[in-house]
């Protein structure tokens, strides 16, 4: 009976839907692709390593960074796995005359072996070259291409500074979107980098942990190490843990949700007026009907179902067509922006749920309106 | 013979800008099983307010009234609703039938509510409607029907529960004469049968099909001379 009705206004429950199937929509489009860009973000920071952490070190006047002892005595600390620091800077790289900016990267062979670093080519730097402080460098796909376009980078040199490495790996062309990609890093072992660069102490070093577990225990060594090294300054130095980061991620991406799914559903309820209105409509139109279904034994409450199933169909297929919709706005957002698009089937029960309680919400008034209708006022309305 | 319902003392008053107007004034009634009772009265006599309390659809302002062993009065609205499915069948002047339903689905209409499954709908649907005589326009759209045979559906939507009473207000007012003849004759049959039918008319040739005539004149119910004749009497003796 609900159904009938529907259909034979095809044109009115169309536009009466579209107010559900555009809140139903945005929702699921704004809320699927937040969704797949935090999922990116976070997966990215995880592949990064959740057992790192990250040492800075400001250093204070006397001491302006770790020394190489320190670096030992953070590597002591049970369950570290080992330490990896980071001697960067933003230098002149040229090969013949070819010149350009690049990050030069100072790093130790544990940096390879712990992170998802892909070499095509060659060999990463190992731990003899750290030792060594051999003149080696490992550079990524776009360097390679801008510098030695044509030809095997391999064994070439490379001007770095004012040193002469020699090329010994490529790296594999990478991703990334939320911290860069490598293709355009260069690669150095971190000894090498201090003499090139001119630094005596390192201000950057990862801490890989063996043992997330004891991620507390092993925060409160390293941070005993800092101390002593920096003579119990604090601001001296700053630890960043990675699982917080990711948990923070996490916070800022659930609010985020939130306030989206909250602005969205402003339409929704707008729609659900709009099914309201209709219905009222509806019930004015049919008040004969309504009488006459009453004289023949409708009780009120069937009545108001009759109505109510109305509007729920009404929003649930509003719903149903917004999801669709939502997901293929979702799906070429994803693809626009550059982000993977991740269907969520929460979401989309929550908005098939959340639509039919818009039916019932906004259908009920005029439901109720229907099944009080007095018969003999209804039969005399023709 | 038993005794199918009971008015007692009817009075009904409504309330028009300050003023109250009584529409019924003390109507007394009997209707017993097999009874084919034409109430005749000119517009404006309460004929229709008549209806709607012998069919539940209005409460009486005072007296009482007992359909079935039962006080109206102290019926809840489902209760009201279950007697006017089981108890009662209307007919309209307007036929009073959804277009977008056919011949059928139409007279299965009261079915649905007393909570038959779909299959026994059919069934006694398609046995009512053979009973008037529509079994080849079972799939017809009351669009797709002359006004007699819309009229029909709705006699046999009113037959389809097999209700203890008929009520049919002006059920020849839509139509022209010969008609009209032919849906009293249908009812005469089914009186015939063994139904109770009540006819609220302003027609008195329409109310000479009915055994037992009432005329309501001012809200007042008198008893009435049988024309056999089948000629028009002359209501206003009494007015």
């Amino acid at each position: 009976m609900s159904w009938a009705n529907i259909v034979n206004n095809k044109l009115r429950s169309a536009l009466t839907m579209l107010g559900i199937v555009i809140g139903v929509a945005s929702i699921i489009a704004l809320i699927t692709i937040v969704q797949g860009a935090t999922g990116a973000i976070t997966d990215e920071i995880s592949s990064l390593g959740a057992n790192i952490l990250t040492v800075q070190a400001r250093g204070t006047p006397l001491k302006p960074g770790l020394s190489a002892n320190d670096l030992d005595r953070l590597e002591a600390i049970a369950d570290v796995r080992g330490v990896s620091p980071t001697i960067s800077g933003y230098v002149s790289v040229s090969h013949r005359d070819k010149v350009l900016e690049a990050m030069v990267q100072g790093k130790n062979e544990l940096y390879f072996r712990e992170r998802p670093v892909q070499i095509s080519a060659g060999r990463a730097i190992n731990a003899l070259d750290v030792d060594g402080a051999n003149r080696v460098a490992v550079i990524g796909s776009d360097i390679a291409r801008e510098l030695f376009y044509g030809q095997n980078p391999l064994g070439r040199s490379l001007r770095i500074g004012g040193s002469t490495y020699t090329v010994v790996g490529l790296l594999a062309p990478s991703g990334g979107f939320a911290l860069g990609s490598t293709n355009k890093a260069v690669f150095i072992p971190y000894t090498a980098a201090m003499k090139t660069l001119g630094v005596r102490t390192v201000s950057s070093v990862e801490v890989h942990m063996a043992d997330v577990a004891r991620a507390d225990e092993i925060i409160g060594q390293v941070e005993a190490v800092l101390l002593e090294s920096f003579n119990y300054r604090e601001q001296a130095y700053s630890i960043f843990n990675m699982q917080d980061a990711l948990d923070v991620m996490k916070d800022v991406t659930r609010i985020l949700s939130l306030l989206l799914a909250g602005i969205a559903s402003i339409s929704l309820v707008v729609g659900g007026i709009g099914i309201m209105n209709m219905m009222l409509v509806s019930v004015t139109e049919r008040t004969t009907e309504i009488g006459l279904r009453k004289a023949l034994g409708a009780e009120p409450v069937q009545i108001q179902i009759q109505f109510l199933t109305e509007s729920v169909i009404l929003s649930l297929g509003g719903g149903l067509a917004g999801i669709v919709m939502g997901l293929l706005i979702a799906c070429a957002g994803s693809w626009f922006i550059g982000i993977p698009f991740r269907f969520s089937a929460t979401t989309v029960i929550a908005a098939v749920g959340f639509s039919a309680v818009v039916g019932v919400l906004f259908g009920w008034m005029p439901a109720r309106k229907a099944s009080r209708l007095n018969p003999i006022d209804a039969l005399r309305h023709v | 013979m038993q005794e199918i319902l009971r008015l007692k003392d009817i009075v009904k008053c409504y309330r028009l800008g300050g003023q109250e107007q009584v529409v019924l004034d003390n109507v007394n009634l009997t209707i017993c099983r097999g009874d084919f009772i034409a109430i005749l009265g000119p517009s404006g006599a309460g004929k229709s307010t008549l209806m709607n309390i012998i069919g539940c659809l209005d409460v009486p302002t005072g007296g009482r009234y007992i359909l079935g062993g039962r006080d109206v009065a102290a019926m809840t609205e489902a209760q009201l609703a279950r007697v006017r499915n089981r108890e009662i069948g209307f007919v309209f002047q307007s036929f009073q039938l959804l277009p977008r339903l056919n011949a059928l689905e139409n007279v299965e209409l009261p079915l649905i509510y007393a909570g038959l499954p779909r299959r026994r709908r059919r069934e006694l649907a398609l046995a009512v409607l053979e009973r008037v005589g529509l079994q080849d326009k079972v799939y017809n759209y009351p669009n797709q029907l002359s006004g007699g045979q819309q009229q029909r559906v709705a006699i046999a939507r009113s037959l389809v529960t097999d209700p203890a009473l008929i009520l049919a207000d002006e059920p020849t007012g839509a139509l022209d004469q010969k008609t009209g003849q032919q849906i009293m004759a249908l009812f005469q049959e089914l009186n015939a049968d063994g139904r109770t039918v009540v006819v609220i008319t302003h027609d008195a040739q329409v109310a000479g099909y009915a055994r037992k005539i009432l005329r309501i004149v001012d809200g007042r119910l008198f008893p009435g001379e049988v024309d056999l004749a089948g000629q028009r009497e002359h209501i206003d003796v009494l007015g």
